[in-house]
């Protein structure tokens, strides 16, 4: 048998007599090796988008908002009608296991003015646990305490962009703001969050308490009430054990029967990202699929030059078969050509690949990560394509007769 | 010592209905050393009786026993590793692979009897300058003449210590002078090395190189006569 080094000196001598073809067969596989390598970065991009969106909106994350209102057999929306209470929220606190913190929440929009600049923002009104619910520390000062929210205190924490809008970038800290004509001292910075999963600023909010939000900025229709409750689970794993929980205490606080509709609705918010995590990743294996296909044709592409190259080299084979070539001794140098091949395309595909990643992120804005594993995938694929369509071509050379092979002109 | 045992050898080619028969009945001996030139018209049945004594093809019928091995039905790839072993082939049209240079050429049947590169290296440059063509080695065919190719394809059919060179017409593509140079060499390899040649050939005075001539009509054995080799 001959030695593998010698079938590759043997091949790479006869892709380089014909470098032109060579070239162009090669772009096939560099094609679909690129494709794949680029389409899996931008696949696997918006998934890490999506991953790093879940961990700034705060993870484990479950919301409860009021049920809807049915008036005279007209069904209102949902959090039409207003049930929650800052009991519930103490309940849920004090009684359901799976859950590690909770923040009643009641909010509403308000301009807001700090000497001569003003500007239109949400207020939310809460509990300090809202800070641990979003997972969200502060870049300055300190937050308000529990003894804030009992005594209603008018102190607020900023949001970064209400910091640039009505601070620009003079510091904040302890300074007075006027929240509907209601001054407010600020005691603390929120740190920079971004975008929200749905496009919103998250950064554009200030949170005062939530007892001073109910009694001097947006009243309530019954005291104690909340428009949302926030609560955090303990882990992913508590998800869906802390959904029940607060379903059944609810319930058992709302005196819901068992045929009666829920007056109250627990979403989780986190479930929701990872099924859009979930759609993002069933785009990138669809957006890999499609790019394997060019990998395909680029195979194709070396089955057919191989199969040219077997008709050309009939009476080199014949040469080779008189001379003492065994049947495997031909069908491994067509093999380790066509693999050649192949793998020579693989490699600068993989330079392809890079590149073409980033230039869609320069160019489109879209996020790409190259992951190692799309760089390994897509070489071992090129490579078993080049054995998988160089292997007919290669059969059929070395089932040659040789007395054929010979005289072929 | 025979190198060559033919025995009712018979090869049958079935075109449509009817049967071909290109070879019959044929049996012949040759000693090791012996210098045989085989005889005949277009279609005599002598390219197939070369064919199958170089082991490219099977008899359809008899035995062949070459260097006491038979070689009747053994397979494929035994029968490729028997051309590489005990048979040297010159072609008429020389048959050197294009673009690769006389060295490679040469070293190619060592290539698939699985020698290492040094010792292919050296036993290759061993032969190029046994044929004449010292300082050759790293030409191209096509940067050959006629007779420095066909001598690179001699030097391709010894250097693996065959015992026999089977040769088809080698000097068909050449001149006078340089047909008769290369069965000069072919002699002197027969004379000092004890190599068996066989050649086929259609021209009297190439078959004056021989001690022995077979002749072939119709596929079977006409006349087998001995003389004295031309010097």
């Amino acid at each position: 048998m001959i030695s593998f080094s010698s079938t590759f000196k043997l091949s790479f001598r006869a892709l380089r007599v014909n470098k032109m073809r060579s070239a162009l067969t090669m772009l096939g596989i560099i094609i679909g090796v690129g494709a794949v390598i680029a389409m899996l970065a931008v696949g696997t991009g918006a998934s890490s988008q999506i991953t790093e969106q879940i961990s700034k909106m705060g993870s484990n994350m479950i919301m409860i908002v009021p049920g809807t209102t049915t008036a005279g057999g007209v069904r209102m929306g949902a959090g039409t009608q207003s049930t929650l209470t800052m009991d519930d929220a103490a309940a849920i606190q004090k009684e359901c296991s799976a859950v590690s913190a909770v923040a009643p929440v009641h909010n509403g929009a308000a301009q807001v003015v700090s000497g001569h600049l003003n500007w239109s923002t949400g207020i939310t009104g809460t509990t300090p646990g809202m800070l641990e619910v979003r997972d969200w520390p502060l870049s300055a000062g300190r937050p308000f305490t529990d003894q804030d929210v009992r005594s209603a205190t008018k102190v607020c924490l900023l949001g970064q962009t209400v910091v640039d809008n009505l601070f620009g970038s003079a510091d904040p800290l302890g300074q007075i703001i006027r929240i509907k004509k209601i001054p407010f001292t600020v005691i603390g910075v929120l740190g920079p969050k971004g975008q929200s999963p749905n496009g919103q600023d998250q950064d554009d909010t200030i949170y005062v308490p939530v007892t001073t939000a109910q009694k001097k900025l947006f009243g309530t229709t019954m005291p104690g009430m909340v428009r949302v409750i926030m609560v955090k689970a303990k882990s992913a794993a508590d998800l869906a054990v802390a959904e029940r929980q607060i379903n059944d205490l609810l319930k058992q606080r709302h005196h819901i029967g068992p045929r009666q509709d829920n007056d109250f609705t627990v979403r989780n918010l986190t479930q929701m990202m990872q099924a859009a995590e979930q759609s993002s990743k069933v785009m990138t294996m669809l957006l890999g699929a499609i790019a394997s296909v060019s990998l395909l044709v680029g195979g194709i592409g070396i089955m057919n030059i191989m199969l040219v190259s077997v008709t050309e080299r009939t009476r080199e084979i014949g040469i080779r078969m008189a001379i003492g070539a065994k049947t495997w001794d031909i069908r491994y140098q067509f093999i380790i050509e066509a693999l050649t091949l192949s793998m020579i395309g693989g490699t600068a595909g993989i330079a392809i690949g890079l590149g073409g990643s980033k230039v869609l992120s320069m160019l489109a804005g879209w996020p790409t990560v190259v992951s190692v594993p799309s760089i390994l995938l897509s070489f071992g694929f090129s490579g078993l394509i080049g054995i998988f369509f160089g292997y007919y071509p290669a059969y059929k050379a070395s089932l040659l007769d040789p007395i054929d092979a010979l005289r072929y002109e | 010592m025979a190198i060559i045992e033919a025995s009712n050898l018979s090869m049958t080619y079935r075109l449509g209905d009817i049967d071909l028969h290109a070879l019959s009945n044929l049996t012949l001996t040759i000693e090791k050393g012996e210098f045989v030139a085989v005889m005949g018209p277009s279609g005599s049945g002598k390219s197939t009786f070369m064919n199958i004594l170089g082991c490219l093809d099977r008899p359809t019928g008899g035995t062949y026993v070459l260097d006491g091995q038979e070689v009747g039905d053994i397979s494929r790839d035994d029968l490729a590793g028997i051309r590489n072993k005990k048979i040297g082939f010159v072609f008429q049209g020389f048959n050197l692979l294009p673009r690769t240079s006389a060295l490679e050429n040469v070293e190619l049947p060592m290539l698939y009897a699985g020698l290492s590169q040094a010792e292919r290296t050296k036993k290759a440059m061993a032969a190029l300058k046994s044929v004449g063509l010292e300082g050759r080695e790293h030409h191209h065919p096509n940067q050959l003449s006629g007779g420095q190719q066909q001598r690179v394809a001699i030097a391709r059919a010894l250097v693996n210590d065959a015992p026999i060179i089977l040769a088809d017409e080698p000097t068909g593509n050449l001149d006078t002078k340089t047909s008769n140079e290369i069965m000069e060499l072919l002699v002197k390899l027969n004379n000092d090395e004890n190599i068996t040649v066989i050649l086929v050939t259609h021209e009297n005075d190439i078959a004056a190189y021989s001690r022995r001539v077979i002749r072939f009509v119709d596929g079977a054995l006409v006349s087998d006569t001995r003389q004295e080799q031309r010097r």
